[in-house]
């Protein structure tokens, strides 16, 4: 047994022989002449070899394309993917809240279908329709277009527009004095003018 | 005094277009009464006629090979409708009850079970009725509409109605044994 050059201390000498190691080394290397010699590795089988290896290249390469391709096809959605159609649907069961904020199981069964129906290749448009159609149209977060629906879209505006109307015209009456009662106001002070006028005339020719 | 006859015409809303706005203002405040009085009648009560209604059914949980079932057909046998849903606690304290309750009436064929998925997802109700071996006719509620028409405030919520189609018993809550279920079954089946 020999330390190697330059090492000290507790080292491989303790539990392994370098002599055996070299031993096995020049017999591997024996072999491997040896194989030569005996044409094992001949050039039929380096290139059958050689013709494996590519073969193997090849279906690995196509094995990758295939998932890729798979993947591409069908991604994942994102959880921002998800909430974002979950955010225009509520929760059919608990009030006014909506999908994407909705802690129930319940919510979370719902949250999980819509990002199968997206994986599934489910436009927006598809699974609202969905929903609305399992849960009723009270889940949409923007009722459908008909019926007595329209009051939600009608009347807002009508009752926005009718109260600046009014809010207009109230604000008009009050900013512009009626013209009839202005000029009886400025003759009633005319004639306090007058009368202020004489008092103090009258006052001044006692003095 | 004279007659000050110069004064301009008052100026205003034309009188048609108030009667207008006052009708629609009336028309809208009865929609929204008859809504509030429609959302605190509670549920159906006992001796209110049910409208029909027909009931898409779960493929594997059909009735007689029917994959829908109407009301109307169920004539001349009690009716046991059950309002659940898989996320729903109460309804897993409920449903081996029921089973056991389906299994004993099922032979006689007097009495129809028959599950309302309400506002549930599909995978998630196969899942529920295979862990509970519920093998009754089940079905969703598509669109909310039998709970609507039964005006359900929850689920579990159970409606019994008798061989003429009248209701007769409302349990709102999970049932607590098969006992439970039979005082309720038995006399209907005597009438």
């Amino acid at each position: 047994m020999r330390r190697p050059a330059g090492l000290s201390g507790v080292y491989f000498e303790d539990r392994f022989n370098y002599d055996s190691l070299r031993d096995v080394l020049r017999q591997v290397m024996a072999g491997a002449e040896n194989t030569t010699e005996h044409g094992m590795w001949s050039h039929e089988m380096k290139n059958q070899l050689r013709v494996m290896l590519y073969t193997l290249t090849i279906a690995l390469i196509l094995a990758a394309l295939w998932v890729v391709k798979a993947s591409a096809q069908n991604p994942t959605p994102t959880d921002d993917e998800v909430n974002r159609i979950a955010h225009q649907l509520y929760c059919p069961v608990c009030e006014n809240t909506p999908l994407d904020f909705c802690p129930t199981e319940a919510c979370r069964q719902w949250r999980d279908l819509i990002r199968q129906q997206l994986s599934q290749g489910w436009t927006e448009d598809q699974i609202k329709q969905y929903f609305a159609e399992q849960y009723g149209a009270r889940v949409l977060a923007e009722p459908p277009r008909t019926g007595l629906n329209w009051l939600v879209y009608i009347l807002p505006p009508v009752i926005i527009l009718a109260g600046a109307f009014l809010l207009f015209r109230m604000l008009r009456a009050w900013t512009k004095p009626p013209a009839a009662s202005s000029a009886a106001g400025s003759a009633k002070e005319a004639a306090q003018d007058d009368y202020v006028a004489r008092l103090e005339e009258e006052l001044k020719k006692r003095k | 005094m004279t007659e000050n006859t110069n004064t301009p015409p008052r100026r205003g809303i034309p009188l048609r277009t108030q009667i207008v706005i006052w009708i629609l203002l009336i028309g809208l405040l009865a929609i929204i009464a008859i809504e509030l009085n429609r959302s605190q009648r509670g549920t159906v009560q006992p001796g209110e006629a049910i409208r029909d209604f027909t009931l898409p059914l779960y493929s594997g949980y059909e009735y007689e090979g029917q994959n829908e079932i109407r009301l109307s057909d169920l004539r001349g046998k009690v009716v046991f409708i059950n309002f659940w849903a898989s996320w729903c606690k109460p309804c897993e304290q409920e449903a081996p009850e029921l089973v056991k309750a389906w299994e004993y009436y099922k032979p006689g064929g007097q009495v129809v079970f028959l599950g309302v998925d309400y506002v549930d997802t599909e995978p998630a109700a196969r899942i529920y009725m295979k862990k509970f071996k519920i093998t009754y006719p089940n079905g969703p509620d598509l669109g909310t509409r039998l709970a609507q028409l039964f005006r359900i405030k929850g689920v579990p919520e159970t409606y019994f109605i008798d061989q003429n189609g009248a209701l007769q018993y409302v349990q709102i809550g999970p049932f607590t044994s098969l006992q439970q279920i039979q005082s309720i079954i038995e006399p209907m089946l005597k009438k």
